[in-house]
């Protein structure tokens, strides 16, 4: 199954459980507060995942590591690779 | 002429080396190269480095096509400087992409494991020991660099660029949940074997080949180990990432998604 597909399966039962749940279609009598969370439950999810992706998102870019001493070193590697390559009869 | 290569150990006796195993392990690197007049001596001489320091058995194949700037003349310059038994020269008539490249390069290639990686310097190849450490001590058929785990990271690049990096790779987790955290780096490890039988599998082009070769490796319950590696990026400068080639990724990322 592709991930496509996957993801389709896995919205349609929820979103199939929810639909079933809200209009009482498997003639359930929920109590009301029950009801007050269910309803909204999806769009109240779309908003926490986008905070998380944020969030995580943010951290990321955050922490995101500088490798100064790894450009330093290339540099001074550099110099030394034309050096020796000049050396060794490289004409550049 | 051969390279003078500076060995760690002492010469063994010969009954020594019958006992160890009777074939070495051989190290094919592949540097696929346009215009890299410039960086090609200087990746090449760090690559001996990093080989000859470790003792390691290696080949450096240069597939260059065609470059205008004279990438071959250079080339040809290092095979006779280092040795055509360690230099060798693959050239191609003209730009015909990365794919291919890697698959000409295999054809020549006497090692039994393959390193691919960018021959603009972005990639040191001082981690390429440590890829091999990795992939002997979980032995892995792959094993993938990567800028976003452990001390992996990236220099040069700004906040957007950063910004940009992170939620790609942000939206590549969510959907492909690849196993690997770095799907579009291509600074990698592979046995032969399943390198050869990757690239038959591969469509795509760019960044999405890149990915494709991870997710289909997984579909073929291959392992793949991980190694941080720093990134440094010279050339973020002259070429930026710009909106097409984000638009170009995307259509990609969603290709994966919907195929496998």
């Amino acid at each position: 199954m592709t991930k496509l597909a996957q993801w389709l399966w896995g919205l349609a039962i929820l979103g199939s459980t929810w639909a079933a749940l809200t209009t009482g279609a498997l003639g359930l009598e929920l109590p009301l507060s029950c009801q007050e969370v269910l309803w909204p439950l999806p769009a109240y999810l779309l908003v926490s995942a986008g905070c998380y992706a944020l969030a995580t998102v943010g951290y990321r870019v955050a922490t995101f590591h500088d490798c100064e001493d790894a450009a330093r070193e290339l540099q001074s590697q550099i110099q030394e690779a034309r050096a020796d390559l000049a050396h060794r009869g490289l004409r550049f | 002429m051969a390279s003078l290569e500076v060995r760690r150990s002492p010469p063994r006796s010969r009954r020594q080396l019958e006992v160890r195993s009777p074939r070495r392990d051989k190290y094919s690197v592949l540097l696929p190269t346009y215009n890299e007049r410039e960086n090609l001596p200087l990746i090449v001489w760090l690559l001996v480095k990093s080989f000859s320091e470790s003792g390691i058995n290696y080949e450096i194949i240069i597939i260059d096509d065609g470059s205008p700037d004279g990438t071959r003349d250079v080339a040809e310059q290092l095979e006779k400087i280092y040795g055509s038994d360690r230099i060798l020269l693959k050239p191609r008539e003209k730009k015909l992409g990365l794919g291919t490249a890697y698959i000409h390069g295999m054809k020549h290639a006497t090692g039994n494991y393959v390193i691919i990686m960018d021959a603009d310097l972005s990639h040191h190849p001082k981690f390429i020991p440590e890829f091999i450490r990795k992939q002997k001590e979980g032995n892995f058929d792959i094993v993938s660099g990567t800028r976003y785990k452990g001390n992996g990271g990236v220099y040069g690049w700004d906040l957007k660029r950063k910004i940009i990096s992170r939620g790609a790779n942000f939206l590549t987790q969510i959907l492909l949940r690849p196993g690997a955290s770095d799907l579009t780096g291509s600074f990698r490890l592979y046995r032969k074997e399943v390198l050869e039988k990757l690239m038959e599998k591969c469509v795509s082009k760019g960044y999405v080949f890149q990915m494709e070769m991870i997710v289909r490796a997984r579909q073929l319950n291959y392992t793949i180990g991980e190694v941080p590696i720093s990134f440094v990026d010279r050339v973020y400068g002259e070429s930026k990432l710009g909106g097409n080639e984000i638009v170009s990724f995307l259509k990609g990322l969603f290709t994966l998604f919907a195929t496998t």
